[in-house]
Order: C-alpha cells, then structure tokens, then sequence
C-alpha cells in the first residue's frame, strides 16, 4: 500500500470516529443514559432528554451524515491528485 | 361523494402510476435489473431508499407502538434506532461496497472471504432475514385493502401481488427503484396532512415537530405537561420519562435496530444503484433527509393522537364518556375488533385506566392510532382515502425492494455465483426474473397463511441482519487480517445465539408452547428482551470472528491487495 494511500485511509478512520463519538453521545449517553438529568431543563414545553430522545438526535444524524460525505469528499481530492491508482 | 369511491379513485390512480413507470422503466441488461444500470441520481436514489426501507411497520404501527405499548419515551427506541443506522450506513459500508461495485451483498461477503461457504451463508442469513420481513408487508396489504376498500382480505392480497408481480419482475431494480419514488411521495403525503391538521387543531402550530412542544389552544398549559398529568391521574407511566423496561435494554434494543439497519440487505444494495462512492455518500444522507421528516413527524403524531384519545374519553376528571355516547369512529374500529370495550362495572360510562381490574379499554391495537386519527380528529373524506393509499404504498414499496434482494441473491449468488458460473447475460435475466415471480408467489402464499410468527417476525429481521451480516460487514472492510474461517465462524454463532434467546421465549420458529425457558426467567440475560437481543448476538459474532481468525491462516495476498483498492482514495 502506498504511503499516499495509508495515510488517507487514516485520515478518514479520524474522520469516522470523531464523527461517531458524537453519534454514541447524543443517541446513547443523552438520549438514553443521561436522560433524567437532561429532563430537568427544558425546551419550550419539551423536556431536554426526551427532546434529544425523540427530535434532537434524528436532526444530529442528517448533521453527522452531510459532514461526513463533505469532508470525505475532501479528503477524496486531496490524496488522490498526481496519484492515477 | 362516498368515502369508499373515493378510497377506490385514490388508491386506483396510485395504482396506475405505478404501473404506468413499470412500462416506461422495464430492464434490458441484468446490470439494469440488479442495479437500475447504476445511474441513479443519489437525490432520487435517497427517495427510493426511504419508501424501501419505510415499510407498513412505519407507516401504520410505529406511532401507535409510541404513543400506548411503549409509552411514549419507550418508543424511542424505534426513533434512535431506525435512523441512526444511517450514520453507520453511510460512513462504515455503503461506500465501500459501492466502490467494490458488484451487484449484491453476498457476492462483497464471498469475494472479501475467498469462499463460497461463505457467499452460500450470507445468502441464507439474507433470504431468512428478507423472507420474514416480507410477510409482514404481504400481511399489511391484505389489511388496509380489507379495511379501506371493504374487498376480502384474500382479493386485496391477490391484487397487491399482481401489481408488485407486475412492476418487480418487468423492471426489477430500474423499475422498482421509480415507483418507490412516486411511492414515497403518496405515503409521505398521507402521513403529513393529518398530522399537520391535528397540531393546528390542538395547538395551532402547522408543524407537528414544533407544536408537540408548544402550548394548548385556549389554555395555558403545555402539550405534553397535560398529557403527562392525565396519564399520571390515571396511574399510567410518565409520558415523557418512562422508559422501555431498564436503561440497559434501551441501549442494546436501541443498538440492535442501528445496526441492524446498516446490515439490511436491501437497504445496501440500494447504493449500488448510484453512479459514484461520492453519490452513495450524499445519497444516504437524502435518505436519512426523507426518512426523518416521516419519523420526526411520528412522536408528534403518536403524544397528540394519545391526547385526542384520553380527552375524548374522560374530557374532564371523572366526567367520563357515556358508551352510548361515543362517536362514529369508535363504532367503526369496534367492529373490526382492534377497539374493544367491556362495562366491568356496569355504569354505562368508559372507564380508561392502568388498572387491569378496573380498565374497561380492554383492547386497543397501536395500528388504530394513525389509520383512525384522520376520523378522530374529523377530517375530510379525501384524507382518510389518501391515508389508505400511503399504507399501500409503504407496504409495496418495502416488498419489492425485499423481493428483489430475495431474486438477486438467488439467481446471481447461487445460481451464476456457484452453481452455473458459465450461464449467459441473457440466460441470467431470464432467471433473474423467474427468481422474482418465484419470491412474489412465495411471499404471497406465506401472506395468504401467515405461520404463526407473523408478528414476532420483523424483530427477527433486525436481529439476524444485527448479529450476522452487519459485523461480517464491518470486520471486511475495516480488520484486514479477517479470514473465511473467522468470517464463517463468527456468522454461525452469532446468528445462532440470537435465534437462541428469541426462540427459547417465543417458542422455536414462534410456535406456542415450545418456549424452552426452563427455570430460566423472562428476560433472563441482564433483563434484556429478546427484540433487543440483536445487539448481543453482533458481539457474540465479533469475538468468535476475532478468535478462530488469530488462530487460522492468514488471508491470501490477493485479498490484502483488494481491501488496499478499496481503502484508496476516490476520484
């Protein structure tokens, strides 16, 4: 494997794990584990965890989803240019 | 007008676009008949992908599973689990098995594994996991025609199976994949407007999302703080906080439908359909984009259609509603027996409550909440039709899509794949589409008698496709040292631990009364359910998949060099 080729493959193992953190935090850790804590603030005439439960973290994955076909997109163009493999 | 013609023009004009877009889309090349020639625009490959994967169990039951059996934030477990799959989706498989760039899941599985044992497992885990699924949708058909168009549950069948037949086998993945858009557009439509109108009602906001977190018209009290105040007088859960048996079983059940989505083989092989990686990409966030505008819509639906129901029976504490009193609709869904009231103690008044000694909604059925609401909350005839059309098109658009995973693994896995490598393109259409007519009849016959395990078996779906095909995915592209033997291995046990616990408390293959608990109790593993137990059974896979594959020979070179080509970069 060339090095061009591992280090973008580390790249995006980088880019898929910051974004999956976020992914384990808001549906699991807020919406799941931390929920009653999350209940005690509010927003509008929601609790905040059942908010992030049943709303909020359906609107994050689109977030997670987008972010991540961007930037590997970027990543795409910037480790193949001069590279014809 | 009445409503049942004009159920029948409604329903009758989705019908005729459907086939209209099957002789205008038919397949000329196997390429065009697995992968709709692979030049779906990813905007309208996302469309295709939603109406595939919303299914009848969306459309018509989830907000009812929400809003009473799982009692409201219980039901987040379906919210979490069947959109966050995407994100796995989209980052841990979809575009590397588009860059591989065959036709169907098992052939990623037996070309990664150099083994047709293990392309042969895959292909059972598929056609298991896929046929059990499609019962479901064959059973929603027959329903809604039943209940909508007043015809037989066996025509209504019949009728489904001749338009599917008709769409599925002429243009199989090209024709499949433009009636699931015009499909997604009736059942997204049907599923908006009541919601939409029934949160103006109750709170004046048009948007469902907003108005669920908004105040009461004419009062000053939040939604959801009266809806949690009733259900609390009345000695049921917390709406808001309750949640599905423990915190741990939320996690592994809200796990187990996640990853059960990424492993879905029809759901995959929809990004085969896309010109690029960089499509499959973008693609699979459209998905999630049309997808989430139906499940965010859900949870407003299901806590607003609880209320209606509550306020409509007990309007005022203790000023409960007379039997002879109540309306039309209740009428309606009595007889069709998914309502069911009992006068326990013979005052004539309906007493709705969580004490089973004094609770005299002795039944009511979640799929009522979204196909009642619309006379619930006395809309206009043309909604209640157009309601009928969308649950139609849920289930039909879910059954292609499984019927062309089943036909596809079938003739191009098995029979080109292992049995007869040399057969011609055009021989392999021909069988593609036998394979297809041959799913369609099957799927109809288990429609027309359904085995007993009907309802336990979309759980079962996700479960298997959680714990085989999902972490077999997963160790393919990103462990390269995985072997076939790890691969084998590791799908075997974790298939068979799941089908373990689901059968040892359901009965084996959900007959009744051949539970095998023993002195074991319910949910005897740290309390967690057996739809849950997908989870479980993945972790069970990777680490037999880990083991036997440290202590047997390393893959050959050729397979290091294939996984290189598809870490590399795209352009």
């Amino acid at each position: 494997m060339s090095n061009r080729t591992n280090a973008y493959w580390a790249a995006n193992i980088r880019l898929i794990i910051g974004l999956l953190v976020i992914w384990f935090s808001v549906s699991f850790i807020a919406g799941i584990v931390f929920v009653d804590y999350l209940n005690e603030f509010r927003l509008g005439g929601y609790k905040l965890g059942f908010w992030v439960a049943q709303q909020g973290a359906i609107y994050t994955f689109l977030v997670l989803v987008f972010v991540y076909a961007w930037r590997a997109n970027v990543l795409d163009k910037k480790y193949s240019q001069g590279d014809d493999s | 007008m009445s409503l049942s013609l004009l159920t029948y023009i409604v329903v009758g004009l989705s019908f005729a676009v459907y086939i209209g877009i099957a002789l205008w889309a038919r397949a000329g090349s196997t390429k065009e008949f697995y992968v709709a020639g692979g030049g779906v625009h990813p905007v309208a490959n996302g469309m295709a992908t939603a109406a595939d994967w919303m299914s009848a169990a969306s459309f018509i039951s989830m907000a009812g599973l929400i809003g009473f059996s799982y009692q409201g934030y219980g039901g987040s477990v379906f919210l979490l689990g069947w959109t966050g799959g995407y994100v796995l989706l989209a980052m841990c498989i979809a575009p590397y098995l588009r860059r591989h760039g065959k036709f169907t899941v098992p052939e990623f599985i037996g070309d990664r594994f150099y083994s047709d044992a293990a392309k042969v497992v895959a292909v059972i885990c598929l056609i298991i996991a896929s046929i059990t699924y499609v019962i479901g949708q064959m059973k929603g058909i027959g329903v809604a025609f039943g209940r909508f168009l007043e015809v037989d549950y066996e025509v209504g069948l019949s009728i489904g199976m001749v338009v599917v037949l008709f769409y599925a086998v002429l243009g199989g993945m090209k024709g499949i994949t433009y009636t699931q858009i015009a499909q997604y557009v009736v059942l997204i439509t049907a599923y908006t407007i009541p919601a939409i109108f029934i949160s103006i009602q109750l709170t004046g906001n048009p948007v469902p999302q907003l108005g669920l977190g908004s105040t009461l018209v004419g009062e000053n009290v939040y939604l959801l703080d009266k809806l949690d105040l009733i259900l609390t007088d009345l000695g049921f859960a917390e709406y808001t906080t309750g949640p599905r048996l423990s915190t741990l079983n939320m996690t592994f059940y809200t796990m187990s439908l996640m990853i059960g989505t990424a492993g879905l083989p029809h759901v995959i092989i929809r990004f085969f359909t896309v010109p690029s990686v960089k499509d499959a990409r973008i693609s699979a966030g459209w998905a999630l984009v049309f997808i989430a505008i139906l499940y965010t819509t859900a949870p407003a639906l299901a806590g607003m259609a609880r209320l209606n129901l509550m306020t409509t029976i007990e309007p005022a504490p203790g000023q409960n509603l007379v039997y002879e009193e109540r309306p039309q609709w209740f009428k309606n869904w009595e007889s069709t027996k998914l309502l069911e009231f009992e006068d326990k103690n013979g005052d004539g008044r309906i007493q709705y409550n969580a004490d089973p000694n004094t609770n005299e909604m002795v039944n009511i059925d979640n799929d009522i909440l979204v196909l009642a609401n619309p006379e619930i909350a006395k809309l206009p005839n043309w909604v209640i039709a157009l309601v009928a059309a969308g649950g139609l098109a849920a289930a039909l658009s879910t059954a292609a899509g499984l019927l062309l995973a089943i036909s596809s693994a079938v003739s191009h896995d098995l029979l080109k794949g292992v049995v007869r490598p040399n057969i011609s393109e055009k021989s392999e259409l021909l069988a593609s589409r036998l394979a297809m007519a041959g799913s369609v009849l099957l799927a109809g016959y288990l429609g027309f008698n359904p085995p007993d395990f009907a309802a336990g078996t979309v759980a079962l779906a996700f479960g298997l496709a959680a714990s085989s095909i999902f972490p077999a995915l997963m160790l393919g592209i990103f462990y390269k040292r995985m072997n076939t033997q790890g691969a084998i291995a590791g799908m075997l046990a974790g298939i068979g631990v799941t089908l373990f616990y689901v059968f040892q408390h359901k009965g084996i293959m959900f007959i009744e009364s051949t539970q095998f608990l023993g002195s074991m109790p319910a949910n005897w593993f740290f309390g967690i359910e057996p739809n849950a137990f997908g989870a479980v059974g993945a972790i069970v896979n990777f680490t037999v998949a880990i083991v036997v594959c440290k202590f047997t020979a390393e893959p050959p070179q050729k397979i290091y060099d294939m996984i290189d080509e598809l870490r590399s970069p795209n352009h």
